[in-house]
């Protein structure tokens, strides 16, 4: 018992390593994913066409690989060369990756209203982006909802990732200490810690849900 | 092509269409039609399915782009062809602006699934005209006692029945205070038992001298609602007359036959 108050603290410490990775990379991914998709499903061909490549080269390749891109290779790149300590880094590189992801959700979720909806919209005279702000986007939040949820528990368990910048996240201190203790207790808590913090965000997500139900289609 | 424009005199004529044409892919689904509403004309547009008349409304508040011809709403032009064949609509704005005038009813409803009834009807106003809620409440209200759904007033959609949508899509088309009405065959997602309700909502419009053009499968509307019936085959106009005249002694072999089959 004082052996696990003892590892309680490291551990914690990591705790709010990953969550402050885990709500940066959400606080900013999802607005950014949101204009990739509204670009994507734009009449504009060539915006259209680069997000179109952008998804493709950040779904495409590991989130580590551009982890590691953005800290090591970035400050070499002609004309962008910045040089970004480790935080920073990993949060670009988290925000980037989950936009695609997001974007592409958002995508589907827009894509799956009818075609009645925009005219009946049109008719009334509203503009595209009234449409898209009052009509469209409404109704998207609905459907997205439990994909959503799905890829922001993943995002938790993503941020495990931020290993490789050498950053002290929970399973990075986890194993620290079960490398120093020979015991494997730490990993349990570590796990316990994931589970609870997935189990607050399914919570989250169903409230969600439950308010959006307050009408059916 | 039958040329059917009526001469208003002293009037500009609230829709004109002449000579529309409108391709999907290689298929010609309007072959020339041209049209003239007056103020107050209740035009009940009838025909087989595919004959094109659903597209030939949609084309009226630009749903559809025409492939050539003109669409002038209350003297104002929404889209005109010059002598080279180049199709020209209005800019964007514009083009708003004078579909505005024109208010359109959905086969399919078309509900806002996410608002409430009130809701529904307050959207635009609110959102395109800038109306406070506290002046367009009491207008939706008066719409829905007219429509006789002020008890459904906080419903959503989902909630309501097929007809019960239908009179709420027009009140909400209403609120945008049109000087023409669009009915895109209004009743024919309903229970036959549900239409008798849309098409009172309709009738008591048409009393009010509302300039309506109704497509349609009700023969019964047609015949006693209109002003003029417009018989439509194969993206043509092929017969337009009085309702009395139409359904009595129809010119036309294929509106005989049509009507034939109908009624």
């Amino acid at each position: 018992m004082n052996y696990l108050i003892e590892i309680l603290g490291p551990l914690l410490e990591g705790t709010a390593v990953t969550l402050q990775v885990f709500l940066l990379t959400l606080l900013l991914s999802v607005p950014f994913g949101l204009g990739l998709a509204l670009l994507r499903v734009s009449h504009f061909r060539l915006a259209s066409g680069l997000v179109n490549g952008y998804i493709w080269l950040m779904r495409g390749t590991p989130l580590m690989l551009q982890m590691l891109f953005i800290y090591f290779a970035l400050p070499f790149v002609p004309l962008i060369g910045v040089r970004l300590p480790d935080f920073p880094a990993a949060i670009v590189a988290f925000v980037l990756n989950y936009a695609a992801y997001f974007a592409e959700i958002f995508r589907a979720g827009i894509q799956s209203i009818e075609r009645g909806q925009y005219e009946a919209a049109r008719v009334l005279g509203l503009s595209y982006g009234q449409t898209m702000r009052r009509i469209v986007l409404p109704q998207v939040v609905k459907r997205i909802l439990p994909p959503m949820s799905n890829e922001t528990i993943t995002l938790v368990k993503d941020t495990s990732l931020i290993y490789v910048l050498a950053m002290n996240d929970l399973l990075r201190a986890a194993r620290g200490i079960v490398q120093r203790d020979f015991t494997t207790m730490p990993f349990v808590v570590a796990a316990a810690f994931y589970l609870l913090m997935t189990l607050l965000l399914t919570w989250g997500f169903s409230y969600l849900e439950k308010r959006h139900a307050v009408y059916d289609e | 092509m039958r040329f059917t424009t009526n001469d208003l005199p002293g009037e500009v004529p609230m829709v004109v269409a002449r000579d529309i044409r409108k391709r999907f892919g290689a298929i010609e689904v309007l072959k020339g039609v041209s049209l003239a509403i007056g103020k107050g004309d209740v035009v009940a547009v009838i025909g087989p399915s595919g004959s094109g008349k659903s597209t030939f409304l949609r084309c009226l508040n630009h749903l559809e782009a025409v492939h050539a011809g003109e669409v002038v709403i209350e003297g104002e032009t929404l889209v005109s062809t010059d002598a080279a064949g180049v199709c020209r609509y209005a800019p964007e704005a514009e083009l708003r602006r004078i579909c505005r005038k024109m208010g359109m009813v959905f086969q399919q409803f078309n509900l806002f699934p996410h608002l409430t009834v009130l809701q529904n009807i307050i959207e635009a106003p609110i959102t395109v005209k800038g109306l406070s809620r506290a002046a367009i409440i009491p207008v939706a209200e008066e719409l829905l006692r007219k429509v006789g759904l002020l008890d459904k007033r906080d419903s959503y959609p989902a909630r309501l029945s097929g007809g019960q949508k239908q009179r709420v899509a027009i009140a909400r088309a209403l609120a945008m205070e049109p000087d023409i009405m669009l009915f895109d065959e209004p009743t024919s997602a309903l229970d036959p038992e549900l239409t008798g309700e849309v098409l009172r909502s309709m009738r008591q419009l048409a009393d009010e001298r509302m300039t309506m053009l109704v497509v349609t499968h009700e023969m019964a509307f047609a015949r006693e609602v209109s002003t003029r019936v417009v018989f439509m085959d194969e993206g043509e106009i092929v017969e337009a007359r009085p309702p009395g005249e139409m359904f009595t002694s129809p010119e036309h072999p294929r509106t005989r036959a049509f009507l034939e089959h109908m009624l």
